[in-house]
């Protein structure tokens, strides 16, 4: 049986409405920026021109990507880091993003294990967030949590992906420079020219370099950037660069590349194309997500087309056409 | 589905109704305390009952728990606590959660705990004590009876 405490007062503390955060939230108050992530992670309709507010204010702070499979060591290079950006007086802010289990909705976030030395010692903010469903490397609010960081002065954000398999490439839509960190022994130069997520990279981090197999990585990387990889119309050659965190070899390096990648974004003007491309992304990804809404709403004719599609009436083209509202069966506009 | 699963599911609606979105739950282990087999059986026993848990790891001192909970914008802080030194440490914890002024997170108290002790946790401001017999779902309705009473902020 559990005990509650006798007699409290019950915890019930004032909503504070999402636009009266906003002042705070400018203001790098962290409470009110925590809470305003949580918020639009919920969805709350109360929250929108909030949102909308402080998203007049992003634009300033560099979003950097981590991904790379699960266990590679994401977590542990975002703890240095964050060290290594702090060092050099940058308020440094961190999302990182875990799965959702498909069954319960529950989620383990467990980067922070990693994380909370750095964050208590250096005044970095760092957020757990988990997927909620979505895939595709990171969570639905993702962006939202990113933009409050923004408004409210932090930079770098460092976005740490949940870890990806071969596929997961969204983050790429979402940061301005992107890391994809590489365990060692973990397959042969045929993985490294693979399409997917190591043609992303602009910068390419080998973890765990104290151990022997990180050498045959690194060179696999190497021989498949000479076969003329890096991504079009860039001048830019993504550095393939062997870390540890144990030992802390080339920390500094990866800081410092980082760093050079947001100069020559800016240089070279492919900054404002990124830009470009992540509005994008996100309204298109806002858009989806709003109609999924909308079919969430239509159950009862979702559910008599699936009758309708199991007993071979209706084609699945032509049911998704009238549950899109769109006249005539099986016609597209 | 078994009639404790059906009560689940009636309170797991009824959060949803009163605070869209997941419970977030903090799970520490404070102090010289390395055993933390009993925090990973909370963590997954909560993820099964759908909230978001963020483990801390191991040594923290009250002061980072209560800035991790803060930045995670958790609703309870859950402290399992092996080591004996449990008094001390919630009126810690205790401390600094009315010196972030974040007094709104509740404060769960797990593992070894004698009665004679409890009267000192609630001084230090402990919401619940589940004792270490305590079965599985207990743990989960106590914290959303919490958050129900709470309501959304």
């Amino acid at each position: 049986m559990t005990i509650f405490a006798p007699s409290k007062p019950a915890k019930r503390t004032a909503y504070t409405p999402s636009n009266a955060l906003v002042p705070e939230i400018l203001a790098g108050i962290i409470p009110a920026v925590s809470r305003m992530i949580s918020r639009a992670e919920a969805g709350y309709s109360e929250a929108s021109e909030a949102l909308a507010q402080i998203y007049r204010h992003t634009g300033k702070a560099h979003i950097v990507g981590i991904t790379g499979v699960p266990g590679a060591g994401k977590s542990t290079l975002v703890s240095s880091l964050i060290k290594a950006f702090a060092s050099e007086g940058n308020k440094v802010g961190v999302v990182a993003v875990d799965p959702s289990s498909p069954f319960s909705g529950g989620a383990i976030l467990g980067d922070r294990v990693r994380m909370s030395d750095a964050a208590a010692s250096c005044g970095a903010f760092v957020r757990s967030m988990a997927t909620r469903g979505h895939l595709g490397g990171l969570a639905r609010a993702t962006l939202q949590a990113v933009d409050v960081l923004d408004a409210a002065g932090y930079s770098p954000i460092l976005v740490e992906t949940v870890g990806v398999g071969q596929d997961e490439v969204e983050v790429v839509t979402a940061a301005h420079t992107i890391v994809v960190l590489s365990a060692p022994g973990l397959g042969d130069d045929i993985q490294a020219i693979k399409a997917g997520i190591l043609e992303i990279a602009d910068i390419h981090a080998v973890s765990k370099s104290d151990r022997p197999e990180a050498a045959a990585m690194v060179a696999a990387l190497r021989g498949m950037m000479g076969l003329g990889a890096g991504k079009a119309n860039s001048i830019w050659t993504p550095p393939v660069l062997a870390v540890s965190s144990v030992s802390g070899e080339r920390l500094g390096d990866l800081k410092d590349a980082i760093v050079k990648h947001r100069a020559h974004l800016e240089a070279s003007g492919e900054l404002a194309g990124r830009q470009r491309n992540i509005s994008k992304t996100r309204i298109l990804a806002t858009a989806r997500h709003l109609f999924q809404h909308k079919f969430d709403e239509k159950a009862d004719e979702l559910e008599r087309h699936i009758q309708a599609v199991v007993n071979r009436e209706i084609d699945p083209s032509a049911a998704a056409s009238l549950l899109l509202g769109w006249k005539g069966e099986g016609t597209r506009p | 589905m078994t009639r404790a699963g059906m009560t689940d599911q009636k309170a797991k609606t009824e959060i949803e109704a009163s605070a869209p979105g997941s419970i977030r739950v903090l799970v520490a282990k404070l102090g010289l305390d390395g055993h933390d087999r009993g925090a990973k059986v909370v963590a997954r026993i909560l993820r099964d009952a759908g909230m978001e848990v963020v483990y801390t790891g191991l040594y923290k001192s009250p002061d980072e728990v209560v800035g991790a909970a803060i930045q995670e914008d958790v609703d309870v802080i859950g402290v399992s606590l092996l080591s004996g030194s449990h008094v001390p440490l919630f009126r810690e914890l205790g401390r600094c959660l009315r010196e972030q002024k974040a007094e709104h997170i509740f404060v769960v108290a797990g593992g070894v705990i004698p009665e004679r002790d409890y009267a000192a946790l609630w001084e230090s401001g402990v919401d619940a004590i589940v004792p270490q017999e305590a079965r599985a779902d207990l743990i989960v309705t106590t914290i959303r009876d919490l958050i129900i009473a709470r309501g959304r902020i």
